[in-house]
């Protein structure tokens, strides 16, 4: 350690650490009623975490939500970037899962076929 | 590396220790294991969040959700609710008291909202055990300026421009002190930082050094190198076991990193630290009696001058600053003196970390802009008064402050107008008081404190405080004889011209404050032998109401034969006569008798 700048790096480094504790950027939110874990909601964390892992996306947050009645269509998974509307993505796979992160997440595209679902802020 | 999605912060400050959250911990741990969450979830022990009333208190990110009096049985439930099923459970959240309403997140609590938490920002935020986490919210951020980008003198100017005042008591400026040190001339100084927290009721410094303790080795290192110094004691007291524990982790870390030891940050600048556990005489807590203390000597002070700058730990220039001083000076290094500025008020900057204890609902510390009256601080924050009882007084500035009364409850807080009215900052312990409180036996209580950890070194402080003592015990005895307040008031000016330290100088404080706004208590004690708080036991008398049937059993339970009186007709009870033993209130069926 031998600068302000050397610091400046290592802190850069570790705060993606405790990003969590921030409750800021973009946020996935899975269904996790009785119905979404029974389509497989579980199986959906898994892969979502697997994928930010692998992405080193530290600064997106993953929560969880209870049924909002769109029982049919489990697994639900909401996408909402900083500032635009929450869009809700139905019968997810995990294969989709790829694709939901890296064209909706990082590069802000909806993926249309996928969506069942948009609301803006006021309204969530 | 899985990502971390969710992290449970499981507050470890000795409060919520206490109450039992090592074993929220570990169930959280075997819970979150069982659940098979452990890839996925992080448990943190933190230090402390200051609302200890409610504790264990656990806070679950991203969501920010905040969980009181948390047991290990309910940590099931959280696990398989919260955190596997994203469902927040209600009943464990904080309610407030008034509305009743249930509070998800903590940023919303009244308690929190009108602090302004900065020396506590990280305690309760970050592993106060792992100082990445320190390092990633800023920290060591003002050293490495400091010692790379700084002058020494650039360091002290910019510390006077912050206008930072000493948060141990009197209040001095804290760039002024460094500036004596550093103008004396000599090739081995010290600095030291007292921790050597006493005051009945205060706690801060524990819980800054339980819950940030690189904040205050920071603050050392700075302060090191403005004056010129490359060695510092830090003098805890041994009764803080998990604050040293904690502090020499800290230390070993940063000496790993390289924020302590030599060459640090590549330049000139060494810096080694120690850490001395004072065996917890308040006596200690005065600069002089510290270090005599650190070289093994017995724990007395000093005359000064030579002042510890010129003179100090084995006759070397020393600077001693307070715990919560030294959490300062990283904020002002990192930020700039004109940031720390934007709070505070025109003589009193930045800050004050209050321990709010006594009749208050919120239990707890609390860290608000100077220039907050002290009616928030009381209602606001703490919640106002337990049972909904009437606020009678507030004891500031511990041992060696005041007590205030309710026409002083909207004093902007600061270290000049404490002064005015009587009190003082001191550390900042706020004890509360109900109507409940006989402010006699408040200050008899203080003073008896006071003259037990007298050293006995000059007489004002040893013979003096122990007489005045003696006097306020008979008062509330209810032996108190005219001329005792006259008596009081010359035994307080003489001792507090005349004793060698501060402790017996401002010893006499809490007779002075309780004096000038209770007077008349003290009058009711002398002069009429009551107590109006009907606290002094040996005052309390019993008389009965006009509830009174005449049913004459009172009569019968009174074992001394002090109660006479015609059936059918008020029965009258002979206060020369009667022990206070209280069988007739308790025999009475018609609640007629009366306390007091």
């Amino acid at each position: 350690m031998k600068s302000l700048e050397d610091l400046k790096a290592l802190r850069e480094k570790l705060q993606s650490d405790i990003r969590v504790r921030e409750n800021d950027g973009t946020k996935i939110i899975i269904g996790m009623g009785t119905c979404g874990i029974a389509a497989g909601a579980r199986e959906i964390m898994a892969a979502v975490l697997d994928e930010l892992a692998v992405r080193k996306l530290k600064n997106v947050q993953v929560q969880q939500t209870g049924c909002i009645g769109m029982c049919e269509k489990e697994v639900l998974v909401d996408v909402v970037r900083p500032g635009e509307p929450r869009i809700t993505y139905g019968n997810v796979k995990p294969v989709d899962v790829k694709r939901i992160i890296a064209d909706h997440v990082i590069n802000g595209r909806i993926i249309e076929d996928l969506v069942v679902g948009k609301m803006d802020d006021e309204k969530i | 590396m899985q990502h971390i999605r969710a992290h449970v912060l499981v507050c470890g400050g000795t409060g919520c220790k206490s109450a039992g959250s090592g074993n929220v911990i570990e169930s959280f741990k075997t819970e979150i294991d069982k659940k098979g969450l452990s890839e996925e979830v992080m448990v943190v022990e933190t230090g402390c969040h200051g609302f200890c009333e409610h504790g264990p208190l656990v806070i679950i990110y991203p969501e920010g959700t905040f969980y009181c009096q948390v047991t290990p049985e309910d940590v099931a439930e959280i696990v398989e609710s919260h955190l596997y099923k994203g469902r927040i459970v209600e009943r464990l959240l904080y309610h407030e008291p008034l509305s009743l309403e249930a509070i998800p997140s903590y940023k919303d609590i009244a308690f929190y909202k009108k602090q302004e938490r900065r020396v506590l920002a990280n305690c309760g935020r970050i592993n106060p055990e792992a100082i990445e986490e320190y390092i990633a919210l800023g920290g060591y951020e003002g050293l490495a300026k400091a010692l790379t980008t700084m002058t020494t003198e650039e360091v002290i100017e910019e510390v006077k421009k912050s206008g930072l005042r000493g948060r141990g008591g009197a209040g001095f400026p804290t760039g002024l002190k460094w500036s004596f040190a550093k103008a004396s001339v000599n090739t081995k100084k010290y600095i030291i930082c007292n921790a050597d927290e006493g005051d009945p009721g205060a706690f801060m410094d524990r819980s800054v050094l339980e819950g940030d303790p690189h904040k205050v080795l920071e603050g050392m290192a700075i302060a090191a190198y403005a004056i010129g110094s490359d060695e510092g004691y830090i003098y805890v007291r041994a009764e803080y076991p998990l604050a040293i524990k904690r502090l020499r982790v800290a230390i070993a870390q940063a000496e790993k990193m390289g924020f302590l030891g030599n060459n640090i940050f590549g330049t000139k600048f060494n810096f080694t630290l120690h850490i001395k556990e004072g065996a917890g005489a308040f006596v200690c807590g005065e600069e002089t009696a510290l270090m005599a203390s650190i070289e093994g000597r017995r724990g007395m002070p000093r005359t000064r001058p030579p002042f510890p700058a010129v003179a100090g730990l084995w006759g070397k220039p020393t600077n001693i600053n307070n715990v919560e001083t030294f959490a300062n000076v990283p904020l002002i290094l990192q930020k700039g003196a004109d940031w720390y500025c934007t709070c505070g008020t025109e003589k009193s900057k930045g800050t004050k970390v209050f321990a709010l204890t006594g009749k208050i609902n919120n239990t707890g510390l609390a860290e608000v802009p100077m220039g907050i009256t002290m009616r928030e601080i009381i209602y606001d924050i703490g919640g106002g008064i337990t049972n909904g009882k009437k606020f009678k007084a507030v004891q500031i500035g511990g041992p060696s402050g005041g007590c205030l009364p309710e026409s002083m409850l909207d004093l902007p807080v600061d270290y000049d107008s404490l002064i005015s009215a009587g009190a003082m900052m001191g550390s900042g312990g706020l004890v509360v008081m109900d109507e409940d409180t006989c402010m006699v036996d408040v200050a008899r209580f203080f003073l008896n404190f006071t003259q037990s950890e007298s050293c006995g070194k000059c007489t004002p402080c040893r013979e003096g405080t122990k007489r005045m003592l003696e006097i306020l015990t008979r008062i509330t005895e209810g032996c108190g004889r005219d001329g005792d307040i006259e008596l009081l008031e010359d035994m307080a000016g003489k001792i507090k011209d005349s004793a060698l330290c501060g402790l017996g100088q401002t010893a006499p404080n809490p007779v002075l404050s309780t004096l000038k706004y209770f007077r008349h208590e003290y009058e009711a004690h002398i002069y009429e032998k009551r107590c109006p708080a009907h606290a002094c036991g040996k005052l309390a008398g019993y008389t009965i109401t006009d509830a009174c049937r005449g049913c004459g059993i009172c009569a019968k339970a009174c074992p001394v034969q002090a109660i006479a009186g015609k059936p059918k007709s008020k029965y009258v009870i002979d206060q020369v006569v009667c022990i206070k033993c209280g069988a007739c209130m308790t025999a009475c069926p018609f609640k007629a008798i009366a306390k007091g």
